[in-house]
Formats: C-alpha cells, sequence, structure tokens
C-alpha cells in the first residue's frame, strides 16, 4: 500500500526539481526580483568602494579588494531575506494550503526554494565580481581560490536562508518578514568584518563582531581572494555552515508542516 | 483511482476544533456515502472551512475523529492526500505560470510523469475552457478563470473524493452554471464531492443530501426536499407601510404558519405558508380587516434564511465580530 523508500526518495527529488524549476520561472517572469536582488549589493558595492572607502584604512592594498568579498557575503547572506520572503508570500497568496493538500514531499517546498535561491545568489557572486573587476578589483591567489572566495559566502548562506525561511514560515506574513529582516540581518552583517576591520570598531563591541560567525565567513573570503591561507577559520565556516544546516532546514521543514 | 479501503467515502465524530477561544467546530458528526455529491451549507463563521480544512489535512482537529476512504485525518494524511482533490476558498493559483503550467506542476506533484501531466493538464483546460488563456499567467486571469483553474487544480489527480469550499462565488452565471454541469458530470462517475455553499438554491441543484451548519454544529441533515419540508411549504413575505403595524402583521400572519419572521430594517413580515398558497387570498382579507396597509407581498421557495429561521429561529446573520460571544453560545 505505501510506496517503498526508494519510490518515496525518488518523488522526493522530483518534486524538489519541479519545485527548483518553479521558483527560477518566477525569477525569470519578475524581472523585479532580478533587479532587487542585483541593484543594491552593486550600489553598496559603488558607495562603498568611491565613498567612503577613502576614510577606511585596511590592511589590503586597496579598499575595493577589502570590501568586495564582505559585501559579497552580505549580499549572499540578504539573499536569505528573499527566501523567507517568497516563502511568506506563498503562504500569504494560499499556494502552499495547496502544496500541503498533495501527496508531494514536504521538504520539496523548502529544499526546492533553497536550491533556487542558491542559484540566484551564484548568479549575484559572478555579477559583482565582474562589476568589481570594472573598477578595480583582482583576485589575489590561485584559480581555486579565486573560486573558493564566493564559494565560501554561498555555501555559508545556505543555512542562514533555511533558519530566515525557518522564522518566515512561522511568522506567515510578508510584513513581519520584513521587519524581522532588518532589524536581524542588518546588524549581523554590519557588527562584523564585512565593510571595515574589526580592531576600527569600539572595544567593547569587537568581541562581538569576532564572535559572529558572519565575520568568520566574511575573513575566508577575503582571505581565498587575496590569495592567502585561511587556516582555522575554513574549519570554523564549514562547522557554523553544516551546524547551522543541521538545525535550520528541518526547523523550516517543520514549521512548513505544521497544521494548526 | 481507488485506494480499496472499505467504508463511507467521509466518517466525521464528534469533531471538534478551537482556535483559542474560538469554538469553531462544536462536534460535529457526519457520514457521506461514495459517489454523491454532499452539500455542506451554512453562513459566515458557521464552520464550513475549517471542517473542509481539516478533512483535507490542513489542519488537526482538536478532539474527536475523521476518516476519508477509511484512512484517517491525522494518522494517514500522507497516503489521504493521494485520494483527495480541494479548492479551497481562497483561490490558490501561481500567478507567474501559465494556466497550463499550474495544472502540470500539480501534476507533478501527484507524481504523473511528465507526458501525464501534459495531458490531464490540456484536458483540464478544455474542460474548464480556459484554452484562450491557457499559455497566460495566471496573474493576467480574471477572478473567475483563476477560480475555475483552482477548480481544475483539484482535479488533476482524479480524486476519489472532492472539497470544493464556496466553489461558485465570484463566478457570473455563466460560468457557475459550466460549474455545476462539470460537478454533475464528476458525481456521474462516481467521484464523491463535498461541497460547502451559501446558496440552498446551489445546494438544491447539485447535492443529493446536505447537512445544514450553524455556530459549529450540523443542524440538520437531509435532502433538499426534506430541508424545505421543514420550512412548511412557501414563504409568504408581507411588507407593511406602516412601521407601527409590523407587530400586528405578525399576529396576523401566526395565523397562518409558525414563526413568522420580522425583518425591521425591511419591514417585512415572512412566514412559511403551511396552510398552502391558496390562504392568500384570507390573508389579504385578514391583514385588511386588521387595518393593516400592505406596500408589498409575494410568495417564494424557502431560501436558505427560511431554512435557517426555521431550523434555528433565527436569521442566518453574518458572522459577529464579537468572538466571545459565539464561543459561549
Ligand atoms: N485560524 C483561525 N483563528 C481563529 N479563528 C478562526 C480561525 N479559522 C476560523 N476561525 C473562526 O472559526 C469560525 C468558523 O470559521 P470558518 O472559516 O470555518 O467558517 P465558514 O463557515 O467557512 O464561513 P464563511 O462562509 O465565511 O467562509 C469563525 O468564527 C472564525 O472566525
Ligand atoms: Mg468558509
Amino acid at each position: 500500500m505505501n510506496p517503498s523508500l526508494m519510490t518515496r526518495v525518488r518523488w522526493g527529488v522530483a518534486d524538489t526539481l519541479v519545485m527548483v524549476g518553479r521558483n527560477l520561472l518566477r525569477y525569470v517572469r519578475l524581472p523585479e526580483n532580478i533587479v532587487n536582488i542585483t541593484v543594491s549589493p552593486i550600489m553598496f558595492l559603488l558607495l562603498f568602494t568611491y565613498v567612503l572607502g577613502g576614510a577606511i584604512r585596511t590592511s589590503t592594498p586597496d579598499y575595493i579588494t577589502f570590501v568586495l568579498p564582505g559585501i559579497l557575503v552580505q549580499t549572499l547572506l540578504f539573499g536569505g531575506f528573499g527566501t523567507a520572503l517568497g516563502l511568506a508570500q506563498d503562504v500569504q497568496s494560499g499556494l502552499f494550503d495547496r502544496y500541503r493538500s498533495l501527496p508531494m514531499a514536504r521538504s520539496a517546498v523548502i529544499v526546492g526554494r533553497l536550491i533556487a535561491d542558491l542559484l540566484a545568489n551564484i548568479f549575484v557572486a559572478v555579477l559583482m565580481i565582474s562589476i568589481g573587476t570594472l573598477i578595480g578589483f583582482r583576485f589575489g591567489g590561485s584559480v581555486l581560490q579565486s573560486i573558493g572566495s564566493p564559494a565560501v559566502g554561498i555555501l555559508f548562506a545556505l543555512p542562514a536562508a533555511a533558519i530566515f525561511a525557518a522564522v518566515g514560515l512561522t511568522v506567515r506574513s510578508v510584513e513581519a518578514v520584513n521587519v524581522i529582516g532588518f532589524t536581524l540581518i542588518f546588524p549581523i552583517t554590519f557588527v562584523s568584518s564585512a565593510f571595515v576591520p574589526v580592531e576600527s570598531m569600539p572595544g567593547w563591541l569587537q568581541p562581538v563582531a569576532e564572535a559572529n560567525p558572519f565575520t568568520l565567513a566574511a575573513n575566508v573570503s577575503r582571505a581565498l581572494a587575496l590569495g592567502q591561507d585561511p587556516g582555522g577559520d575554513l574549519v570554523g565556516v564549514l562547522i557554523w555552515t553544516a551546524g547551522l544546516a543541521a538545525v535550520g532546514v528541518p526547523l523550516a521543514v517543520r514549521a512548513y508542516g505544521r497544521r494548526n | 483511482m481507488t485506494t480499496g479501503t472499505a467504508g463511507p467515502a467521509i466518517l466525521v465524530r464528534g469533531l471538534t476544533k478551537s482556535f483559542g477561544n474560538v469554538v469553531a467546530l462544536r462536534g460535529v458528526d457526519l457520514e457521506v456515502e461514495r459517489g454523491v455529491v454532499f452539500g455542506l451549507l451554512g453562513p459566515n463563521g458557521a464552520g464550513k472551512t475549517t471542517l473542509v480544512r481539516i478533512l483535507t489535512t490542513l489542519q488537526r482537529p482538536t478532539s474527536g475523529s475523521a476518516t476519508i476512504v477509511g484512512l484517517d485525518v491525522v494518522r494517514d494524511a500522507s497516503r489521504l492526500r493521494r485520494a483527495i482533490g480541494v479548492a479551497g476558498q481562497s483561490v490558490a493559483v501561481d500567478d507567474q505560470l501559465t494556466g497550463l503550467e499550474n495544472l502540470e506542476v500539480v501534476g507533478r506533484f501527484h507524481h504523473l510523469g511528465g507526458a501525464e501531466a501534459k495531458r490531464r493538464a490540456r484536458a483540464l483546460i478544455e474542460r474548464f475552457d480556459l484554452v484562450e488563456a491557457a499559455g497566460r499567467r495566471a496573474v493576467t486571469y480574471s477572478g473567475g478563470m483563476r477560480r475555475r483553474l483552482d477548480v481544475a487544480a483539484s482535479l488533476v489527480g482524479e480524486p476519489e473524493v472532492l472539497f470544493l469550499d464556496e466553489p461558485t462565488t465570484g463566478l457570473d452565471p455563466r460560468s457557475r452554471l459550466s460549474l455545476w454541469v462539470a460537478i454533475e458530470e464528476l458525481a456521474r462517475s462516481g467521484t464523491t464531492v463535498l461541497l460547502t455553499t451559501q446558496y440552498l438554491e446551489e445546494a438544491d441543484r447539485l447535492a443529493s443530501r446536505i447537512a445544514v451548519v450553524d455556530h459549529g454544529q450540523v443542524i440538520a441533515e437531509g435532502t433538499a426536499a426534506e430541508l424545505k419540508g421543514r420550512v412548511g411549504g412557501s414563504v409568504l413575505v408581507v411588507q407593511v407601510a406602516d412601521r407601527s403595524r409590523l407587530d400586528a402583521a405578525r399576529e396576523v400572519l401566526g395565523r397562518y404558519g409558525a414563526n413568522p419572521h420580522v425583518d425591521e430594517s425591511t419591514l417585512d413580515v415572512s412566514v412559511p405558508m403551511s396552510a398552502g398558497a391558496g390562504a392568500i387570498a384570507e390573508v389579504v382579507r385578514a391583514l385588511d380587516a386588521g387595518d393593516i396597509a400592505v406596500s408589498n407581498l409575494t410568495l417564494h421557495q424557502p431560501s436558505l434564511d427560511d431554512v435557517f429561521f426555521a431550523l434555528t429561529g433565527h436569521a442566518s446573520e453574518a458572522e459577529t465580530p464579537d468572538a466571545g460571544e459565539r464561543g459561549e453560545k
């Protein structure tokens, strides 16, 4: 009567792929989605480089080399906010009620969304690095390090997106997600080494910035961009990523499947 | 298409559902045979949607049990989802997908395989008169088209039991009629349909049995004819010219049928004509003798309001915003 485990796995994968496709179509057909995810990072990049760059002293040869990995990691993390927003939209539009009444894998809705947003993040990373290159950014290391630099950010953003997704599915309102996104994600990304060196912050803030896993991700991404050895920080990022994923993905799937 | 489990299509026992201190369902019992169209009739806030959502695994009951084709809505939820189709009260279509894509995606989630999902999507697009719009994004659809697409999506899995929550709300008369025909066809092909509606006329036409729901309870169940019988024939509505004569009119009409119902705002007094329509002439004479000026007089078939009034003694008033009061009743 019940399908075998193999069949269920096969269905789960198929459902996830359909969901990825559906979410990618939403990016393609709603150009404002693409504008949303690309305009602000490019603005950030230009503003930081030309407006603030002169005033901030960094250890790197020029500020853009310092700040591009930071902005990139921040942008990718901020993509998680879009994940939560998209899910909250689907809840509000009633589409999730349709999905939840279908014999599809519950995880497919969440994982399909995360994968589609991951692909969007890859697109954003390529775009930002291309624009950065036009205004003076250069990778300083091997090809592997140059790929590793954005890859760390993309990887780290994935479980973060799952956690935001869990939040979005718990509050189930686009407006609430907006508020949480700005009051939570902005401080987390700014109190870090993403835009300025931690040493330049007031003493009481430095431990906070140091403990922020986001600092770790920004540091590793930056080290790889410069062609340096990220050392233990790389392991730290991977542990954080795995840990957040182990919590975030099940939490999000549960929040989605919850029936009141 | 059949899961092979025995028993009625829908069996509900002592089902309750509370949201905090709002009691939406207060002990519902229901049995729906296979292959029939069953109507769930009730005013705003009666609990229809809550019941449908519990039966379609979207919400959990607070207490009591329910099975669909023998599968428990809580324990066997995932198997149950293969046997049902749902079109909820609010339309659930994917705005950025075309009509055809919407149906295909639903087919894929039923694990039909690409070709079969396409085939069924096309067939449903035709059946619901969406051929011209099939390649357009749903965001460009009118309300009625979205409603039709939503109902079509509920049929992709060829369900044994179909749930339609107020499916004709917002449809123009022509679309309503074509949806009715579609539901009738489904019924003929053996699909069990549970349909909620606020209109007796709709339940009357489609449903072989009707349960009337009010304040979270089934207050009557039977065929449309049986329910109308509870009202006692046609309903006479007399509109008095002078507000001060309302009570006098009620007294007069009370002689010809039980429980005359006064509507202070419209100055209407209505009563089921248990004495038969032939008594109208007598009523007119009695009103005249009682010096009651009449501005309008009509005789009509019982409406949902009349059924309601006859069954509950109160009008099917819209949902009161005061949840606390509902909670106690
Ligand atoms: N999620 C919820 N939280 C709190 N109260 C709820 C919730 N869902 C339903 N209710 C309450 O339960 C009662 C029944 O609502 P329900 O939506 O089931 O009625 P309905 O018969 O479908 O009405 P309508 O004809 O307006 O659709 C109402 O009082 C409603 O306010
Ligand atoms: Mg309802």
